[in-house]
């Protein structure tokens, strides 16, 4: 037997120090309670280290997230805190940590990976599209994959090539896969606990330019609330959620776009417009009936998105509005979204990214003179 | 669940054993170097001839530190009754595609001998993951040969519970499963089981990245793989040369820092001695092991595939002259351990296996539309229920209109 085998008596009692040891530093985290400025990398941070001390199934690896803690520090302090068995540095190879992952999936284990970057993932495209998508469905059920893809996500950070990419209509595309992402450092929490929780395969989008911003939060209660709705089996999967109310038209963002559509909302609320800005927060199951209730409410829409528009996210959430509104829209959707090529450089980026100006350049054109 | 999560309690138990020290521990226990110990044999391990001839020890291919020792005559006698058994496995299963009842079986006829020392070198809490071409070791593992075959049948796309039989379900995107070997290994490691996993892939698929990168991960994490290539030769059309130039496929493993060899793909008897040391090494702590097997795919590569676009037919006729079954017959009866009414109880075995698949294959199994929704997610979606009750609405009115039209 090799020495790094832990017999089971022994792991027992490892769990339990560092059980202790974990609920000490989650503590310690979620400092005092009532609402604290915090970061959406810390609420991640935090989500993960709350997940593996409710269940020891809940494994973290990929590529610098032991002891660096991730080159956006989102697996920090895991591996001083559970050990090298539970948060461990990979060889560099991403098909082969979600390849990895799968087979710990099948055999008992709830795996989180990190692919360090969008475009960094897609050397593991084949075993999330050819297996993490459809295992489930060739086995009837038999065999769940419980596990999380974390993908940090999109631009606006001044990345050279290929750190980037908007990634998430590959996913979206792919039947099998749920596909996540946050916009609030409030949603940074919940959603990836109930990622972690969920049976089905999770992509989870990271908007990496969010990383820092802060809302304020009460931590702890964020993590009752958690506790209290997956003992009550409920999670907000499949839920968009109204960010700012209005009455004229809606805005409909995800991610990283849900800031720049709420600024953009606050602007045209200066000139007299009031806008809605729903947030999608997860793609894949999409939430039709609220995304339709706001638009039929408003009669205008404006989708946001920083990827490509062909062949997209936003242009099936058009498609989508459209077959089930029509007859409620006083002008056609209007999309604001990257354009069709590839990522620029850092210096050009700001041409190619949705903006407020953009945005409300297209809310103009909703034929509002009708 | 039982995770060792503590590692400052433990520091001398990083999760990761240096690969050279495991390597230098295993090179002591065989009194050899560690590059001795992972290169292959000059030769390949072969016991017994293909005239069915036990080779004498010195002819073997052993070296010291890859000495073999002859299997037992039970397990010797229960290989060939399998092998007899996967023969007419793979002979009626290409029998039902020329009869239209299957779309395609990739046959791994003139490869059992390899099928079934895979599946017979495992004990029941061992896993195996298995490609395409492997459902005759599948089969040996213990799954029912009609859920086996339901792949190809065209109903679903697994007709086992790869949980229940810990087997994987047969892989086709290639060496896509040696990954999930590699995590299931690394999952039982982490909660102290002894399980072994066994990889099998072929020639063609040691060029995919995926090879790569599991061999890789199995090492650097000292995972309990075995990661077994049957070099058929071929990759459909494509030969092994056009694949790698390497001394030998078994020569890769000394690259990752884990020990290869080589063995005669057609004799089971030199399969079953090398797997089950490998199984036996594995499970003490060796870490991941490679082990080539030299056989031949002695069919097309499907009944899709025509074989003499790309190769001579004396060159087939040679390997028939290597034949696992017959050289396996030869060896048992000359040992005295197979006389006439043997073989013919072991046919009837393989008669009724036959009659089974005939059986199952030619049913006309009623599928339901409705499935295609219900196993994609775990929890389902509000737009697969809408897609559902759309199919189950045109279904419900093509039923209507043919009720009317039969008025």
């Amino acid at each position: 037997m090799s020495p790094t085998v832990t017999n089971s008596s022994e792991a027992n009692g490892n769990v339990s120090a560092a059980t202790a040891r974990a609920a000490a530093s989650a503590a310690a985290t979620a400092e005092a309670s009532g609402p604290q400025p915090v970061t959406m990398a810390k609420a991640l941070n935090t989500a993960l280290a709350d997940a593996m001390h409710a269940d020891s199934s809940v494994l973290v690896f990929g590529e610098d997230v032991g002891l660096l803690g991730g080159v956006f520090r989102i697996t920090d302090g895991l591996t001083a805190t559970f050990g090298e068995q539970r948060c461990f540095d990979t060889p560099l190879a991403e098909s082969g940590i979600v390849g990895m992952a799968v087979g710990m999936a099948i055999n008992g284990m709830r795996p989180v990976i990190e692919m360090q970057f969008d475009a960094f993932a897609y050397p593991a495209f084949e075993q999330i599209v050819s297996h993490v998508a459809k295992m489930h469905n060739r086995t009837k059920g038999a065999v769940k994959l419980p596990m999380v893809i974390r993908v940090p996500y999109g631009g606006g950070i001044g990345g050279v090539e290929h750190h980037c990419d908007s990634s998430e209509s590959y996913y979206a595309h792919t039947a099998g896969l749920k596909v996540f992402t946050p916009a609030t450092v409030a949603d940074g929490y919940r959603m990836l606990r109930e990622a972690i929780d969920s049976d089905d395969p999770v992509i989870f989008m990271e908007p990496k330019k969010l990383y820092w911003s802060k809302d304020l939060v009460d931590l702890l209660e964020l993590r009752s609330a958690h506790s209290a709705a997956a003992s009550a089996g409920e999670s907000s999967e499949g839920r968009a959620a109204v960010a700012r109310p209005g009455t004229d038209a809606t805005l409909i963002a995800y991610g990283p776009s849900v800031p720049t559509a709420l600024a953009a909302a606050e602007a045209a609320a200066l000139e007299g417009r009031s806008l809605e800005v729903i947030d999608v927060r997860t793609i894949v199951p999409f939430d039709d009936e609220a995304v339709c209730e706001s638009v039929r409410k408003t009669g205008r829409a404006v989708v946001i998105a920083e990827a490509h528009g062909f062949a997209s996210v936003s242009s099936e959430i058009v498609a989508r509005v459209q077959e089930r509104c029509f007859h409620h829209l006083a002008a056609p959707i209007r999309r604001v979204t990257g354009f069709d090529i590839p990522y620029p450089a850092p210096k050009l980026e700001k041409y190619y990214l949705p903006g407020v100006d953009r945005i409300l350049d297209a809310v103009d054109d909703l034929q509002w003179e009708n | 669940m039982t995770i060792s999560a503590d590692h400052t309690a433990h520091p001398d138990q990083a999760s990761q054993a240096p690969a050279e020290d495991a390597l230098t521990e295993a090179a002591k226990k065989f009194g050899i170097t560690a590059e001795d110990y992972m290169l292959p044999a000059r030769h390949q391990i072969e016991m017994v001839d293909p005239d069915g001839r036990l080779k004498p020890q010195g002819e073997q291919g052993t070296e010291p530190g890859h000495e073999y020792p002859l299997p037992g005559d039970d397990e010797l006698l229960a290989a060939y009754e399998q092998l007899v058994v996967g023969r007419r496995v793979n002979d009626q299963n290409s029998a039902l595609v020329r009869q239209g009842r299957m779309a395609v079986y990739p046959s791994s006829h003139g490869q059992e001998a390899c099928q079934v020392a895979a599946a017979l070198c495992l004990s029941e809490g061992d896993w195996m993951f298995p490609t395409y071409r492997d459902a005759v070791a599948v089969m040996t593992r213990g799954v029912d040969p009609v859920q086996v075959m339901t792949i190809f049948r065209g109903d679903w796309h697994s007709g086992f519970d790869p949980l229940q039989h810990k087997v994987g379900i047969q892989c086709t995107p290639l060496t896509t499963q040696l990954l999930h070997a590699v995590g299931v290994a690394h999952a039982a490691k982490l909660r102290g089981e002894d399980t072994v996993v066994l990889a099998m892939c072929g020639d063609g698929a040691t060029s995919e990245g995926d090879f790569h990168e599991a061999l890789n991960f199995a090492a650097v994490f000292h995972l309990p793989v075995i990661f077994f290539v049957q070099n058929n030769k071929y990759a459909i059309s494509v030969p092994l040369a056009h694949q790698s130039v390497a001394p030998s496929l078994a020569h890769k493993a000394v690259g990752y820092g884990m020990a290869g060899e080589r063995v005669d793909g057609n004799d089971v008897v030199a399969l079953l001695a090398v797997l089950d040391r490998a199984v036996k090494l594995a499970r003490e702590g060796s870490g991941p092991l490679l082990v080539e097997a030299n056989t031949y795919r002695m069919q097309a590569h499907t009944n899709a595939d025509d074989d003499t676009r790309y190769r001579e037919s004396s060159e087939v006729a040679e390997w028939r002259a290597k034949d696992p079954v017959n050289r396996m017959r030869t060896y048992l009866t000359e040992r005295g351990l197979l006389d006439d009414d043997g073989e013919a109880r072991i046919r009837e075995k393989a008669e009724a296996v036959a009659t089974q698949l005939r059986d199952g294959l030619s049913e006309d199994v009623p599928v339901d539309p409705q499935e295609l929704f219900r196993h994609v997610f775990e929890k389902t979606t509000p737009q697969l229920k809408e897609q559902s009750a759309l199919l189950a609405d045109e279904l419900a009115r093509d039923a209507a209109s043919s009720q009317e039209a039969g008025k």
